[in-house]
């Protein structure tokens, strides 16, 4: 597939978005069982869902470069029966509405609580707001996932993995800026963070990796005999039908030699994954913030290094149609 | 219930384009027009067209078969383009089992290329939506058209009537026909998109003649090979026999 | 919002010279839709990728819209323009011609290429006195009509073809798309489906080939071999038709063997008549095997030999002509035959015996009952459903005329001539052998405000029709019916440019070139003839001015040869003009009957475009030429529809233009007065006229009695004679025996009577082709070859949006092993040299070509600018034109002596005798096409070339 810029900033920016609300209700969860010291509702959660919001909305724009005609953006709810890319339409602007609701609750500091837990534990609008967009911050993880896992034909992304991977690499892109971000909202946090970062991070990395050994292993189901019904060993594409390029030349492929696409491979998984790990460890130690921002822009940096090969490496089965792409 | 679809017949195809250049004549005025081109007389010219012929080459020389390809939507049963689609535009017609993308609901998000793995979609880069074979159905159930036209234009034009129309649920249809009788089969059958569209294989003719046939009595090299005539003069039998 | 205004009118398709008949579908007057005409008998309603695209040939930026003349100062091929009005144009030209007709009208030549109105252009030159005109034909496929011609008395081409609707075996050679586009394709996918075999001969396999069941690949150059071989097999086997070719052909007349004798190699005649006409009078003799004694042919009840030698009662030793053809083939065995064209003796001697069993074995007849050309009643035709199709594989070669003649012998061998599942005459065919028209035999023919004395094209049927001063020289610009090139029936178009240059055989003033594309893909050596065209003399009286002083082309797009013109004259396009494909000409004849066809206006023309056959009649008035003018001088056509209906022949001929609806009130055909509503009528029923004869008129035609009387009647043919098949050609016999010394007919020059004994063969013989015999092969290893496209026309096409879009550049393909072993990866830029020069363009594999041969579609490759795409456009930056490595001439025999690169029968252009090697281009090398040349600029009045393109007829949605 060609990578389309539109579609990796879309995802990797909602991705964190939706991975920095996990991390900052985790923490609120954390600290109504007195796990974790309470925070400034305000400077903290109110601030971070703005973030949360920030990046959202800046994947919201960067959608749109994707479509031919934004304006009609509003049909794409009406889907959401049998479309994955419908549900994260309805799913994304309800996160979003949630978490802003989350944010404005601490921003105004409104601790209406609505039930008492036999334990004692008041839980108040924040936290039902909180729970719901953690809810829907997992619902859209698994739209997102699922735009991708459920084409058949896109082999390499017809797995669970997928799914997987948006959860954890959009959770350890969150909790790395949560990390960031406590170093100056909440500095008691940052250990906290930082740790469950690093563990996501390196579970991100098994699943990755995961998902790149099994696609290293992935035998084409089509063939150029099924795709053209013609029973022979060597059948050759000799004219494509056009010569100027196409919207099937163009759409889904990459034009990369496969040593840049190795390349781009390695770095991502430094990036994403290795070094972060590393900067987080240290970062934690060294308590400076500029460690932690320098791991999440390292991190953000290598999750789209690592879309990008997501998108690369996907063989479309079409692609056996215009295999003289190279040559025309 | 109707399936309408093209059966294309691989063992007639010379891969001239003309179902090619007919389909984007009549679709680009057409109910689905206009199709842009880019470049059209610059570097690179591209453009939207909703049928392609392929050229393949099947073997090594001397046995070499070259297998020309005509491609458009195959008018799946069992479409994935049409689920994935966020807004309904894309759409399968109950009536006639016709895939169509209704452009004024089309967002241009390219989702349902990328569930298609026929490769036939094609987004229009000027309108920014995205398009296909239509089955021609602006021009199928018109009735100001002659009966003989309600044709898809590819249909009409192919030069060597490679390309059947018409429902290949009903069994006795011509379409149905042609694909029990030749052998007619799917594109990429492994995804059980179960395309309505089929194809027919090459056949050969061949012949075989037994040696016989270059003997026979009527061979006309027996009236003119004369036999030798020797000279009058010459000895024989007759002259030194005498019984 | 009032609806669009929505019309369909009929005219007929030109997007290529096989004339479908169309529908043009208008939406508020803008065109909407093209289809196929249903009623129509060529297309039957299909159409093709350039039919369907016929709208973007239309509004296409490349058109010229005014009348141009070279700017003042601008060299020519730079393509600096100022626009005219067309009193302007027709001054200049009025003015130029008249002074030029006044004193030596040869020096006024007119060429026109694809065009389908030569019986117009013809009549334009013969007026105006000039000797120098042709068509396309000499370039492209003279070498089928005449080796078919000479033999059968008609030809494939759109005089003939295979009848596939009855044939059970067709075999196609050296054919990729033809004249009969549609109605070919429709005719086999049609076979196929009823069963029939197909075998493709040729090189490559693409196209119809890809269809064919079985492929046989053949080294170009050499299906003579190959057709000698299952000649030779056919012969040995005895699986000819023996009854077919002892009544049709002159398989038992008797040739004279006596070497000493003046009439060595002529058929043996009772008598000789006084006046010979354009027919075989029938005085020759069979040996009867009943008598064992010669007798007249065709004499009742005589049964001829067709193999032995005799002695006449002179002493005269005598052969049938089937005799000393089985004599000619006894050394082109399979084997031989294998080591040249590269295929398997087994297969040839299968391919022959497939031929051979089936026209024997699967006999057609037909209770269609017939009188032959001696009386004799048949109850039925007989078919022998074998047919062959071939097309310039075999005709564009130096050797192609025997090739051809060759094939066409088989196809008489295996009984195959207008019969069912056989070959098919179309009307006007067939033509005695040859046909009647003849050129003038001397220079005396062209004369000051005179027309010419004759045609200047005709079929010479010895010495004395050659077209020759006394000492034996050209009178022609390009030399046809010279000794050179005696049966150059088309004219040598591809020499014209090169000779005028030089001066050889003389110089001309002014060039007009209709519809020919002559500065690139219809001239040999493009490079150079590019630089004669604007080479200067240097000394003399008319230094510092153009070698071809004035260059005139009427086109309708901006092609690389507009460039060149001092006046370019807009044409309009196929669906703004009024045309005629007419009897006169090639009209699109079924093999059931005459069809013509015309062509009607369905939208005005665009700018100040004029039809060009306006433009002829307006100037042929002008200069008073006297078949356009009264007896006063004065305008005597309206104009061309005025012209079309009026015109006769011969005043009070009854013979026009158009066959259809002649006579007062339509009721007329082929001959009758002119009918003012004659348009109005074809107008009416598809823009055509189809006569179907009755059917014991369809077949036989060559000796039915029926048919050729009616031919003769309707002034078709002059003579209702049979037409014999000459497997033994006596007309080639009489140009060698005057090579010879022999006989009372002129004779050649020194210089050429090896060259007239060796080629002008009476029987089919393989020779390499002249290019081969003149090449290292050790250097140049390949055959280089084109084919052409199925959806692109010529050079033409490249302005279309729609076409361009499939071919955008070319490239050669090479058989993979080959291109290995060169160490050629697949789509490496390569160099393809041969002797003459080189070409850089992107190799592809292909396992569809033979090994020895590389090939590429022809004419995608463009000049940077032309056809007002813009520079950078893929046609003139990866696209490339294999013209480059052809010579339009080779060394002769003779210190210094040049000929032309073309069949030494029939001057028809070798195309494909071209040979090359190929090699890696280095890496500091441009990937870019080679050679490249100053890129044109778009020339006044010619429409903005739009980014985007999104038609849609009758304006926005
Ligand atoms: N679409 C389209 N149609 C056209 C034209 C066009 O430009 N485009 N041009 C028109 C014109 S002007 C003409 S003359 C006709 C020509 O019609 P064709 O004769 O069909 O045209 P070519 O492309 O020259 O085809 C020559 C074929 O012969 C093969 N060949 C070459 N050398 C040999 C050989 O030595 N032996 C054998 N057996 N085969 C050989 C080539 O591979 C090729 O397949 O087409 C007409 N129709
Ligand atoms: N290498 C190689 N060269 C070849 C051949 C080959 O097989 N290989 N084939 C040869 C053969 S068979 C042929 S016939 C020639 C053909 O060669 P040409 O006769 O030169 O044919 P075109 O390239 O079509 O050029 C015809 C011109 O007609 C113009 N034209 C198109 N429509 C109209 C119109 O309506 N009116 C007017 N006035 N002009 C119009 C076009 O713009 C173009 O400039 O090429 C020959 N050249
Ligand atoms: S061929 Fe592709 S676009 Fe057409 S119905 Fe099937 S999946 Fe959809
Ligand atoms: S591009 Fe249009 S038709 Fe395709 S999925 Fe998106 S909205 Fe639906
Ligand atoms: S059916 Fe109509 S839309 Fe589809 S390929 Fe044919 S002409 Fe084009
Ligand atoms: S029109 Fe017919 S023969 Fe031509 S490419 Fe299309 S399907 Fe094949
Ligand atoms: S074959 Fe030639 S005449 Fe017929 S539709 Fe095609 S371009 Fe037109
Ligand atoms: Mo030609």
């Amino acid at each position: 597939m060609h990578p389309a810029f539109s579609v990796i900033f879309l995802t990797t920016l909602i991705g964190v978005g939706q991975g920095l609300f996990l991390a900052l209700f985790t923490a609120h969860t954390y600290a109504l069982f007195g796990l974790l010291p309470d925070q400034d509702g305000q400077r903290f959660y109110a601030y971070g869902s703005l973030i949360t919001l920030l990046f959202m909305g800046g994947g919201l724009i960067a959608s749109f470069f994707h479509l031919g005609r934004p304006e009609r953006a509003w049909r794409t709810a009406t889907q959401w029966r049998t479309s994955w890319l419908s549900r994260e339409v309805i799913v994304l602007p309800a996160f979003m509405g949630m978490v802003l609701l989350y944010g404005m609750v601490h921003l105004l500091d409104w601790k209406l609580v609505l039930v008492t837990l036999p334990s004692g534990l008041p839980i108040d609008v924040s936290v039902l707001l909180g729970s719901l967009a953690w809810l829907l911050a997992f619902a859209l993880f698994v739209c997102t996932g699922m735009i991708y896992a459920c084409l058949r034909f896109l082999r390499e992304w017809h797995t669970p993995l997928t799914v997987i991977n948006y959860i954890l690499l959009g959770g350890a892109s969150g909790f790395t800026l949560a990390a960031a971000f406590s170093a100056f909202a909440a500095p008691a946090l940052v250990g906290f963070f930082a740790g469950w970062s690093v563990i996501i991070t390196l579970l991100g990395l098994a699943s990755r990796i995961a998902a790149l050994s099994r696609n290293a292993r992935l035998q084409p189901k089509s063939s150029l005999q099924t795709a053209i019904g013609v029973k022979h060993p060597r059948i050759r594409q000799t004219a494509m039908g056009f010569m100027g390029g196409s919207f099937n030349t163009r759409e889904f492929f990459h034009h990369v030699r496969r040593p840049a696409l190795r390349a781009v491979k390695w770095f991502f998984l430094a990036g994403a994954f290795v070094v972060p790990a590393l900067l987080l460890a240290t970062g934690v130690s060294a308590a400076t913030p500029v460690v932690l921002i320098l791991a999440f822009i390292v991190q953000y940096s290598g999750l789209v290094a690592e879309r990008w090969f997501f998108f690369a490496q996907a063989s479309h089965p079409q692609n056996l149609y215009y295999q003289d792409v190279v040559s025309g | 219930m109707t399936q309408l679809a093209l059966v294309i017949d691989l063992n007639v195809c010379v891969g001239c384009h003309a179902c090619v250049t007919s389909c984007k004549e009549w679709n680009t005025s057409g109910a689905a027009g206009a199709l842009a081109d880019q470049n059209p007389y610059a570097a690179d010219p591209t453009g939207t067209f909703f049928n392609r012929v392929q050229t393949f080459e099947v073997g090594t020389f001397p046995r070499t078969e070259t297998v020309h390809f005509p491609k458009s939507c195959l008018h799946c049963e069992d479409p994935p383009c049409v689920p994935v689609c966020p807004t309904g535009a894309s759409y399968k017609r109950k009536e006639d089992g016709i895939v169509l993308v209704d452009y004024d609901k089309c967002i241009g998000c390219k989702y349902c290329s990328w569930a298609c793995p026929y490769g036939v979609r094609e987004f229009d880069e000027k309108q920014k939506v995205m398009k296909k074979c239509t089955l021609c159905v602006d021009r199928i159930y018109d009735l100001s058209l002659p009966e003989v036209d309600r044709k898809p234009a590819c249909v009409k034009a192919c030069p060597t009537s490679a390309r059947l129309f018409g429902d290949i649920h009903d069994s006795e249809s011509e379409v149905s026909v042609a694909i029990r009788d030749n052998g007619g089969y799917q594109l990429m059958p492994e995804w059980s998109t179960h395309p309505a569209n089929h194809y027919l294989p090459r056949r050969k003719t061949s012949v075989h003649i037994h040696a016989d046939e270059l003997e026979r009595a009527d061979n006309p090299l027996k009236i003119d090979r004369q036999q030798p005539q020797p000279g009058k003069a010459e000895p024989s039998l007759d002259d030194v026999t005498s019984w | 919002m009032s609806p669009p205004l929505q019309e369909i009118k009929n005219t007929t398709c030109y997007m290529c010279a096989c004339r479908c008949g169309i529908r043009v579908h208008l939406r508020d007057g803008e065109v909407r839709y093209i289809d196929g005409n249903p009623d129509h008998p060529l297309n039957q309603g299909v159409i093709c990728a350039k039919g369907s695209s016929g709208i973007m040939k239309q509004y296409s930026p490349a058109r010229l819209t005014q009348p141009l003349r070279r700017k003042p100062g601008a060299e020519r091929g730079s393509g600096e323009f100022e626009a005219i009005s067309w009193e302007e144009a027709f001054a200049t030209l009025t003015e130029r011609l008249a002074k030029i007709r006044s004193t030596d009208p040869k020096k006024f030549a007119l060429f026109t290429g694809r065009d389908q109105m030569q019986a117009l252009t013809g009549l334009f030159a013969r007026q105006f006195g000039t000797p120098n005109y042709a068509a396309h034909g000499g370039f492209c496929s003279v070498n089928m009509a005449a080796g078919m011609i000479y033999t059968i008395g008609g030809s494939f081409w759109e005089f003939g073809g295979p009848d596939l609707d009855r044939a059970k075996l067709f075999v196609m050679i050296g054919t990729a798309e033809d004249h009969h586009s549609n109605p070919l394709k429709i005719a086999i996918a049609k076979f196929k489906r009823d069963g029939g075999r197909f075998v493709s001969i040729n090189p490559v396999r693409t196209g119809y080939s890809a269809i064919a069941d079985e492929w046989v690949p053949i080294r170009p150059g050499t299906d003579g071999a190959l057709l000698l071989a299952i000649i030779h097999e056919i012969l040995a086997q005895g699986l000819y038709d023996r009854d077919f070719l002892v009544r049709y052909s002159n398989a038992g007349q008797l040739v004279n063997q006596d070497e000493a004798n003046d009439e060595f190699g002529m058929f043996v005649r009772t008598e000789v008549p006084a006046e010979e006409a354009c027919y075989d009078p029938q005085n020759k003799l069979w040996w009867d095997r009943q008598t064992n004694r010669p007798v007249l042919t065709h004499a009742p009840g005589a049964d001829p030999f067709l193999l032995g030698e005799f002695t006449l009662s002179d002493g005269t030793r005598v052969k049938p002509a089937f005799q000393l053809l089985q004599d000619r083939v006894r050394d082109y065995t399979p084997d031989w035959a294998e080591q040249i064209t590269g295929i398997p003796a087994a297969t040839i001697r299968r391919l022959a015996h497939e031929m051979g069993v089936t026209a024997r074995d699967q006999k057609i007849e037909l209770p269609i009952s017939w009188t032959d050309s001696w009386g004799v009643e048949h109850d039925t035709v007989t078919g022998n459903p074998v047919a062959f199709h071939a097309m310039r594989g075999l005709a564009a070669h130096s050797n192609g005329f025997h090739s051809i003649r060759a094939l066409a012998i088989l196809m008489s061998l295996l009984g195959t001539i207008d019969r069912p599942g056989g070959f098919r005459h179309k009307a006007p065919f067939p033509r005695p052998i040859p046909p009647c028209a003849r050129t003038p035999t001397s220079p005396l023919a062209v004369k000051p405000d005179t027309p010419l004395d004759g045609m200047a094209l005709g079929w010479p049927s010895d010495p004395d029709d050659l077209f020759i001063h006394e000492d034996g020289t050209p009178v022609r610009i390009d030399k046809a019916f010279s000794w050179e090139y005696p049966l150059s029936v088309h004219g040598l178009m591809h020499n014209v440019i090169t000779n005028a240059w030089r001066g050889d055989p003389y110089r001309i003033d002014t060039l007009m070139i209709f519809m020919a594309n002559m500065a690139w893909n219809s001239t040999m050596n493009t490079v150079e003839v590019r630089k004669m065209l604007n080479d200067k003399d240097t000394e003399g009286p008319n230094a510092g001015e153009y070698k071809i002083p004035f260059i005139v082309v009427a086109d309708a797009f901006q092609s690389e040869m507009t460039a060149f013109a001092d006046l370019i004259l807009p044409d309009t396009t196929y669906l703004e003009r009024h045309d005629v494909m007419s009897m006169l000409d090639r009209p699109i004849s079924e093999f059931d009957g005459p069809v013509d066809s015309v062509r009607i206006p369905v939208l005005p023309p665009t700018g100040e475009c004029k039809p060009f056959q306006e433009v002829l009649i307006e100037l042929g008035t002008r200069l008073k030429l006297p078949v356009f003018v009264t007896k006063e001088g004065s305008r005597k056509y309206r104009d061309y529809p005025d012209f079309i209906v009026n015109y006769e022949t011969e005043p009070g001929s009854g013979i026009g233009f158009l066959s259809g609806w002649r006579g007062q009130g339509g009721e007329k055909f082929m001959r009758g007065e002119p009918n003012p509503n004659q348009w109005e009528m074809y107008a009416k029923n598809n823009c055509m006229y189809h006569h179907e004869l009755p059917k014991s008129y369809q077949y036989m035609r060559n000796w039915n009695q029926g048919y050729l009387e009616w031919s003769q009647r309707m002034r078709i043919t002059r003579y209702a004679e049979p037409i014999l098949i000459h497997l033994y050609s006596e007309v080639l016999q009489k140009f060698r025996s005057a090579a010879q010394g022999k006989g009372i007919t002129r004779k050649p020059p020194q210089h050429l009577r090896q060259r007239l004994v060796t080629y002008f063969d009476p029987l089919p013989f393989y020779y390499e082709t002249l290019e081969g015999q003149a090449t290292d092969r050790q250097k140049y290893p390949l055959a280089a070859i084109t084919q052409r496209p199925m959806a692109m026309y010529h050079s033409w096409d490249a302005q279309n949006a729609w076409l361009r879009q499939i071919h955008t550049y070319n490239h050669l393909y090479v058989n993979a092993d080959t291109a290995r072993r060169n160490g050629i990866a697949d789509g490496d830029w390569i160099w393809v040299e041969s002797q003459w020069g080189k070409v850089r363009c992107m190799a592809r594999h292909s396992e569809a070509v033979e090994p020895g041969t590389v090939w590429t579609w022809n004419a995608i490759g463009k000049a940077a600018g032309a056809w007002n795409l813009t520079p950078d456009a893929n046609e003139a930056q990866q696209g490339f034109l294999l013209n480059h490595l052809i010579s339009e001439e080779l060394p002769g025999n003779g210190a210094g002596r040049l000929i032309s690169n073309s069949d030494p029968v029939t001057g028809q252009a070798a195309w494909y005798d071209v040979r090359v090697r190929i090699s890696k281009a280095g890496p500091d090398e441009l990937e870019q096409s080679s050679p490249q040349f100053d890129a044109l600029p778009a020339y006044p009045g010619m429409a903005e070339r739009p980014d985007w393109l999104a038609f849609f007829a009758g304006g926005k949605k």
